[in-house]
């Protein structure tokens, strides 16, 4: 067998047994299963989102009332800096990536992702990282030179604590696990689709987060190596970005921003696709325009490597650097729009539903479209130069990131939470928390524009009274405490309900895509048998066929691809649990921290028990088991409705 | 579990959409990553070209003669490497190990040739901490020693899993296969850098 998984030969099992555990903590740390490890992506980002989301907290408290002195200059300067690296490398991004995680393979009809222990390992580093990040601030403080670390404030000579080297190391190595588990992701939607599912017929979440992973995979590698140039700096004394021996601080900035910019679509991009399954769910249409949504996606990634210098206009690029860059800017509004437009086109003339899920899908729109177009405000160069470091940069980033993709996440957990828990929100309090958060939101964000269209500069710790931006601070923390009660009462809803049994139907939504043609949790293998797709929407296809004849030509095209159905009892291969994914990352932990206090044996031998559990992981291959599973074909119609 | 099941069971677990190796097409992907890691490095060392404030300059260091015979070492172990595959894909099974050890010990030769040549520039004054030519062209061919240094592991553990477990035909050359394809990406990046960094300098 040239393709695919080899299966181990028995009794060769390395160097010691393979873990078999199916419940208890040691089962979650040896697990490989992709809706466990999604599970923990989405349950961290979440624990790391409420810790960033205190530090914000605290910035509001500390700018409610000018001259006030509740946390020192240097606190206030840990704590944004914290704030940001938090919610972009460890909440945000890694919620989308464990969305995808759980729901990637789902909906492309696979058991897992193509390589289960690197997915393990992607986790792992991940999560491991952020809890280094965090030992921070007790161990001398957290990195306090602001998300991007602009050279030469990071500099040793500068610099000479150690959160900068808490900074560069931990994104350094969770960015390791990123690129794994995209590369990972890209291979399993090529190559894992069910019989039938062709590339024009993945939905559109899967589809955008392929995209995200190209964009993974040619954007992190420039933040590396400056990471990897920062590290060296300052553990091996090198000169990268020492401005004393001739270093140009602006080539931190180039390759940051090189990484930067991609690494705002990498967070939208399955926000994006989330929007693109909600809409048409509860709008009872298919997507409107579905080829044009994922060329658009495309080109929207693809354009985000040729617009970085955007974020460097009053650098002194010069006119015509500042002008190539303002006009592929502005190019990028055209497919983001289209995406727009093919949203309210997919609503128009539908039976649309609010549920909580879909009233989140309609704030993102409203909250996206706003912070869409003070991004083309500030991609005017002139614009810029009088918005560079305002707070108007402050609300026009909280938009996007905020508003777009954490309000698209948040519809996605009422969306999928049946699914993933077997239990479902409860819709009434919902949408009451649904109002307390989009509210609470534009009452902290909308007033930052005002505030920096005044002249409010970001990341100062206080400001003086009477010069005109008392009350919009003030409104802006008061905002704070409505979008914290919306919270809280979707966290209570979630603990209230996964206090209760199993109840969720199969299909509460009269769903579109395969995840609602398998059980609510689905089972380890995800599908007893893998289902034969003849439509972009498979499961309305089966559970609706007399709506097939208004559909295009591609959903109703025959398919040579579709195989026989199977026999009725079949053997399922699963894949084994792994103790090495975690062992190797817990090596690049300690390394880690070896690597903070400069002790060279522990570098050492980190990096020795590295390529020993590489080896060691080899060495013991896929291995797993063959399941029998009674094939039973889930009756689709007899989910129905909540 | 009779064969014919496993069989069976294959067939429902391992279909793949478009019929190539998983593992190829994460090389692949890591590969393009790659790319644009070796990318960055090189940009950055043509960007602080001419910009280091003392010396030694890269004229004042640099060996043609010597780096040549390690470049070319260096690919003979890809020619190698083509011939480690070939004989494992038509079973073959103790020239593939020869040649498979050959291309090892190639790249062992011209990791040999870089730690002699990093010791003799440490010898004529430059180091890491010297100017910014140390520091980027000790990172840049440091980064791809070590990659050729994993290659090599990469290249030995295969060599001694050929012992351990049956090794023939496609089903096992799919991995020596991959490990292949790096092996060759290391070496065009080898010659990308022979170009820019050491010929560049005597033009």
């Amino acid at each position: 067998m040239a393709i695919g998984r080899q299966t181990a030969p028995a009794g060769r099992a390395g160097l010691f047994p393979r873990p078999t555990w199916t419940t208890g903590w040691l089962s979650w740390l040896t697990t490989v299963d992709h809706k466990r490890l999604g599970l923990m992506y989405i349950i961290s980002s979440f624990i790391f989102m409420g810790l960033a989301s205190l530090e914000a907290f605290i910035i509001r408290l500390q700018l409610a009332r000018p001259e006030q002195q509740l946390v020192s200059p240097d606190v206030f300067n840990q704590l944004f800096t914290m704030h940001g690296m938090t919610m972009v490398f460890f909440a945000i991004m890694p919620l989308g990536i464990g969305l995808a995680n759980y729901f990637v393979p789902l909906m492309i009809g696979a058991r897992d992702l193509a390589f289960p222990r690197l997915n393990a390992f992607g986790y792992w580093v991940f999560s491991l990282a952020g809890i280094f990040l965090y030992t921070s601030w007790f161990l001398g403080g957290a990195p306090d030179a602001g998300w991007f670390g602009y050279s030469p404030l990071t500099s040793l000579t500068y610099n000479p604590g150690n959160g900068i080297d808490f900074y560069s190391i931990s994104l350094l190595t969770s960015g390791f696990g990123t690129l794994v588990t995209a590369i990972n992701l890209i291979v399993t939607v090529v190559n894992m689709r069910a019989p039938g599912m062709t590339m024009m017929r993945i939905p559109l979440f899967a589809w955008m987060v392929v995209v995200m992973s190209f964009l993974i995979i040619f954007a992190f590698p420039p933040l590396t190596i400056a990471l990897f140039q920062l590290t060296l700096d300052r553990v091996f004394g090198t000169l990268h970005y020492v401005p004393e021996a001739g270093a140009l601080p602006i080539l931190w900035q180039h390759f940051f921003w090189i990484f930067g910019h991609p690494e705002v679509y990498i967070i939208i991009m399955p926000a994006f696709g989330i929007i693109s399954e909600i809409i048409p769910t509860f709008s009872r249409k298919p997507l409107f325009g579905y080829p044009i949504m994922v060329l658009s996606g495309i080109f929207i990634g693809f354009m985000g490597f040729a617009v970085w210098s955007h974020h460097m206009f009053t650098t002194g690029l010069g006119p015509v650097a500042n002008t190539a860059f303002a006009l592929t800017s502005f190019v990028i509004g055209i497919p983001t729009g289209i995406k727009i437009f093919n949203w309210l086109g997919t609503m128009w003339g539908g039976s649309v539903r609010f549920t909580v899920a879909m009233l989140y899908a309609v704030a993102f729109l409203v909250t996206f479209t706003l912070g869409g177009i003070t991004g083309i405000m500030v991609a005017i160069p002139p614009f810029d130069a009088q918005a560079q470091d305002t707070y108007f940069v402050v609300a026009h980033f909280h938009y996007v990131m905020g508003g777009g993709a954490l309000l698209a996440y948040l519809g996605a957990l009422y969306y999928w939470f049946p699914k993933m828990s077997g239990r479902m929100l409860d819709e009434r309090l919902g949408k009451v928390s649904f109002w307390f958060t989009v509210i609470g939101f534009h009452t902290i964000f909308f007033p930052q524009h005002i505030l920096g269209l005044m002249g409010m500069p970001r990341r100062i710790q206080t400001y003086e009274a009477n010069i005109g931006l008392d009350f919009y601070n003030f409104l802006s923390t008061a905002g704070t405490f409505i979008m914290a009660i919306g919270v809280i009462m979707l966290a209570f809803d979630v603990f209230r309900q996964l206090r209760k049994p199993k109840w969720a139907p199969n299909d509460p939504w009269d769903g579109r895509t395969l995840e609602w043609a398998t059980t609510s949790p689905p089972p380890h293998y995800d599908f007893a048998v893998l289902p034969q797709v003849t439509d972009r929407d498979p499961v309305w296809a089966w559970k609706h066929p007399e709506l097939l004849e208004t559909r295009d030509a591609i959903s109703r095209a025959v398919d040579e691809d579709t195989q026989p159905e199977p026999a009725r009892e079949v053997m399922i291969h699963l894949p084994g649990q792994s103790w090495w994914p975690f062992l190797m990352s817990a090596a690049i932990f300690v390394g880690s921290y070896a690597l903070v206090y400069r002790n060279v044996w522990l570098m050492i031998a980190s990096a020795f028990f590295v390529i020993l559990t590489g080896f060691g992981w080899a060495f013991e291959g896929v291995g797993g088991h063959y399941e029998k599973v009674k094939a039973e074909k889930i009756d689709i119609k007899a989910g129905g409705q909540a | 579990m009779s064969s014919a099941t496993v069989a069976a069971a294959q067939a429902q677990g391992d279909h793949r959409s478009t019929n190539l190796p998983d593992i190829k097409l994460l090389m692949w992907l890591f590969l393009a990553s790659d790319c644009m890691m070796f990318g960055a490095l090189i940009a950055t060392y043509m960007i602080y070209r001419e910009r280091s404030l003392v010396g030694p300059f890269p004229v004042d260091v640099f060996d043609i003669p010597l780096t040549t015979v390690s470049t070319f070492v260096l690919l003979m172990s890809s020619f190698l490497m083509v011939l480690a595959l070939h004989y494992l894909r038509v079973n073959d099974i103790p020239k593939f190990r020869l040649w498979t050890f050959g291309t090892a010990f190639f790249g062992s030769i011209f990791l040999g040739f870089q730690i002699y040549e990093f010791r003799h520039f440490v010898d004529l004054g430059l180091t890491v901490h010297q100017n910014l030519f140390g520091t980027t062209f000790f990172i840049l061919t440091g980064t791809h020693g070590v990659h050729v240094a994993l290659g090599v592991l990469m290249l030995l553990g295969f060599l001694i899993s050929s012992y351990l477990r049956p090794t023939t035909g496609e089903s096992s050359a799919v991995y020596l296969d991959v490990i292949a394809l790096y092996w060759h990406f290391v070496d065009i990046v080898w010659i990308v850098i022979f170009t820019v960094i050491y010929l560049i300098e005597f033009v």
